[in-house]
Order: C-alpha cells, then structure tokens, then sequence
C-alpha cells in the first residue's frame, strides 16, 4: 500500500522567492546587468553559447545571471530556450579560412605567412592575481599597429602540397543532425563533431589530456590555432539568392598527429579536428584530440580500450545537459521507489531469520 | 513601380546591402533610418519573428560539413504602401532591427534608393568598417616579430 502525498507548493514558492533574493546578494551592492556580464565575463559567455549550442551573447549572459553564474544551469536555461526557436533553415559551411583571426598561432612552424597572432591571450601572463584589477577603471589600452592585409593561408596547407598530410575530401554529404534525430551508433565523423562541438568542456579536456598521457597514444602538435569572425551565409530560398545573416566568432584547431601508411601508401600526419563557438580555446583543443583518438577504426590503428576511443562511451556522457538531468534526478522525490525499496529488504530479512531459525531448530533436535 | 533607371540595381548589390543590415548592430539602422522624412507607411507581410538557423562547418576546415551549433536570427517581410516589398534577416532576438532592415530593403527598391544609400547604407558600412580595421590594427600589434640569434662560429 502506498499514500500519495500532495503538497510543497508553498515550500517551493517561498523557496523560489528565496532564490530571487539571494541571486541579488547584498542589496547594498549594485546589481549587475546583462550587458556587463556580455561584456566584462565574456568567456563564460562563450561557454555557455558554446555548450548551449546557441550563438547569442546576449541571451547567454543573461541565463548566467538567471543561474547565478553556474555556467551549466545557465546552458540548461539556453537549451530549453533554442528548443522553443523555429528553425529558419540551415547556413552553407563557414569557410574559416575566410576568418578575420584576433588570434592565430601555429606551434608547428615559426614563420608562416600572416605571422603568429597572439590576440587578448592568458598565455606568456604569470598567472599572479593582480590586485590593481580590485580598484576601478585601470584596463590598459590595446596596442594598435598598421595592418598590411596578410592572407592567412591554412597551415596544414603547406603540409598538403608535399602530399605528407592525410587528404581532406568533401563528399557533398547533407550531415545529420542530432537536434533532430537522437543519436545513433555508429556516428560518422560529422555526427561525432557536432555531438563534440557542444559537449562538455571538463569532460573533453580530461579525455584529451588522457589521451596525452598513454591512453590511445597519438601524439599531437597543434598545427594551428584560430580564433576569430567568419560570416554567416544562408540561402534564402524566398529571394532565390544568399546572403550574409550574421557574423560569428569561432575557434579552430587543427592537430597534426603521428602517422598513418601501408604497403601502398607511403607514411602521412593525420589531423584532427575542433571548431567551437566563441573564444574557446581549450574546448577547441580538447575536441581535436578526441575527435582524432575516435578516428582509430578508420585510421587503421589498435583497439587499445582507451575511453577516448570509445565512441560510444564519449558521446553518450560528453553532454552535460543529459548528464546532469540525470544525475540530479535522483534528489528529487523517489518516496515509492524507496518504499518498494524498504518492503523488499524488510521481507529478505525476514525469510533470512525464519531460515536462521529453522536451521538452528534443526541442530538442537 | 517605377521604370526610372535610379531603382534598378543587381542581386549582388541587393546581397551585400542585406547582409551589412544582418550584421549592424544594435539599433543603428533605425537611428540612420529617422533621418528619412516621412517614415513610409507599411504593412506586414511576415511580422517580425525570431528564430534559429543551424550553422554548418567543415571537416578540417575543407572536408565534409557537420552541424556546428545554431544562432539566434530574426526575419521580416513588410510591403510599403508604393509597392515594394522588403525583405529582412539579421542576426539575434532583434525584431524593430529585423522591421528597420526590411524597411532599409524595400526603400532601397524606390526612388529613394540613392537617399537610403547616402543615410543609411554608408554610415552602416563606415561603422563596420572601423570596426574591422580597429580589430585587425589590434591583432597585428600582438604578431611576434622574430629575431633571429647567430650562435656558433660559422659565418
């Protein structure tokens, strides 16, 4: 028998309430407001819009600021939001090489033509709190030098033309799309991609840095770097034409990874690849080491039973949405549940003594 | 409408004065846009609506595409009381953008054209442009320069 039990709506409402006022702090503070967590908290912004998977700054900084700054209640909030968007329709592929980069490096080549750009970076500072930044109003200005329009070829070009790089080839394939189909398995690479392109950022550094470590071995150089705008091109299918529907900023990483050849073909780097939304460095990073540790099958490489290589393991816990829906459900109410729980075990301990006791019967006679 | 040679333009002229609407910011078409009097009377053939396009990617860049991620864009349709239909897709939840814009397209189409370009069109394309060079002046004050350090005997 079980008793339904009705009830809570004023403990939720007022505990709601309490949440409003502890999202605003200390009313003696001054409130913060979307356009400064846009502007001054951008990579958590980008995060979140990366994650998300839903380009809009604005909406992002203000599910941060809904979500108190926990950046995963905040992609949840941006998730159910997309869900409620029609879908126009989808944009041709950005063409990166187009990028209008504020950061491009290569650690595979000094001197590329188009240079090393290093752009508004955390690397080469010495990671000291800076106290100053407690005053107010004291951000340096950016240097600015004449630009001579550099083109910025692709670095795994050069690597091309000798033929020692793996082949890219488009085959003209409409990519499927997991906001409209689940997931199945086996993903072909532009499944893998898109799941990896929103996929929790811890999780894909730890995978990648295992990776690093011995798991599915395959060393990798980051044979470029990109960080900046490419433009957005749609057709627009009631003008017959199209055009450009927005400017995005993207990150770009391509791996150049140890080889791969055969009797009949001479050895070759093979690549991975990331491409995030935002300025999301280590994301893009992360995502071209696992997206190249998937590749293992068709690369021809051993089975070596690293979880990065694990296609299934991967995609199936790489979302952070999934996983913290499920996981934080087991929180809420499970009352029955338990309570068949308790009936069982409650039952096993007492056909364990009534055993217990007939045995002991048994011996005394 | 009008057979005048000064509304006639190419889809590659239309093309790029869309797409510079898609992408102002904030606001900007209609501050430029006040300074047309009259405003031009209209009706809705869409009302303004937001909603997403999924952005595509390629494989390394160049090979097979994959669906990246989506963005925020809002679309209208409106018909100006002379005519002419504009239509209208800029990027984000920006519905009096997306209305402006479509207003920017149909105008564009009129014997307004050259006026819209002058008001409008111009300081829209002054402003991306200013911010295209200050991002790229920034960027390339942060290019490494090389120097390179004989070391050994040999010369």
């Amino acid at each position: 028998m079980y008793v339904s039990v009705k009830g809570g709506e004023q403990a939720i409402e007022n505990a709601h309430a309490w949440l409003d006022e502890a999202r605003r702090g200390d009313t003696n503070i001054a409130e913060i407001n979307v356009a400064q967590i846009r502007e001054q908290l951008s990579l958590s912004v980008n995060r979140v819009m990366a994650e998300g998977s839903l380009y809009d700054p604005d909406l992002a900084a203000l599910a941060i600021k809904q979500s108190r700054g926990d950046l995963i209640e905040a992609i949840f909030l941006i998730r159910a939001y997309r869900t409620t968007l029609p879908r126009f329709g989808y944009s041709n592929a950005i063409d990166t090489s187009a990028m209008a980069c504020e950061r491009r490096v290569s650690a595979t080549f000094k001197d590329i033509p188009g240079g090393q750009i290093l752009g508004p970076t955390f690397d080469y500072t010495h990671r000291l709190i800076d106290f100053k930044l407690a005053a107010e109003g004291n951000a340096k200005k950016a240097s600015k030098r004449d630009n001579s329009v550099d083109k910025m070829p692709r670095v795994s070009d050069f690597l091309n033309r000798e033929g020692l790089m793996e082949a890219v080839i488009d085959n003209g394939d409409t990519p499927a799309d997991l906001t409209r189909e689940p997931l199945e398995l086996p993903a072909n690479r532009s499944l893998r991609l898109q799941s990896l392109a929103r996929a929790d950022e811890g999780f894909l550094l730890s995978l990648a840095y295992s990776t690093q470590r011995g798991y599915a071995r395959n060393h990798a150089f980051v044979g470029e770097l990109r960080i900046g705008l490419v433009d957005v091109v749609m057709d627009i299918p009631e003008l017959g034409f199209d055009i450009d529907i927005g400017e995005i900023q993207v990150t770009e990483c391509e791996t150049v990874n140890q080889f791969t050849g055969s009797k009949t073909q001479p050895p070759q780097f093979t690549r991975g690849y990331g491409l995030v939304l935002g300025q999301t460095e280590r994301k893009a990073i992360s995502m071209a080491l696992v997206d190249r540790a998937m590749r293992w099958e068709e690369l021809g490489e051993d089975d070596e039973g690293a979880p990065a290589q694990d296609a299934e393991f991967v995609l199936y816990h790489s979302d952070n949405i999934q996983a913290t829906g499920f996981l934080e459900h087991i929180k809420l109410p499970h009352y029955v549940d338990f309570q068949a729980e308790l009936e069982l075990i409650r039952q096993l301990r007492e056909d364990a003594e009534t055993n217990l006791s007939n045995t002991e019967d048994a011996h005394e006679q | 409408m009008d057979d005048t040679t000064e509304n006639s333009f190419s889809v590659d002229e239309r093309r790029e004065w869309m797409s510079l609407l898609a992408k102002s910011s904030e606001g900007a078409i209609k501050q430029y846009l006040k300074d047309i009097v009259p405003p031009p009377s209209f009706s809705y053939l869409r009302q303004p609506e937001v909603g997403s396009v999924m952005v595509r990617g390629k494989t390394s860049g160049t090979g097979a595409a994959f669906n990246l991620g989506e963005m925020t864009v809002t679309r209208c349709v409106l018909r100006l009381s002379t005519g002419e239909v504009g239509h209208a897709y800029v990027q984000g939840r920006r519905k009096s953008c997306a209305e402006a814009a479509a207003m920017v397209d149909a105008l564009m189409q009129s014997k307004y054209a050259n006026a819209v370009r002058l008001t409008v069109l111009n300081p829209l394309q002054a402003d991306k442009q200013r911010q295209n060079t200050d991002r790229a002046q920034k960027a390339a004050a942060t290019k490494v320069d090389f120097f390179t350090m004989a070391r050994g005997e040999d010369t």
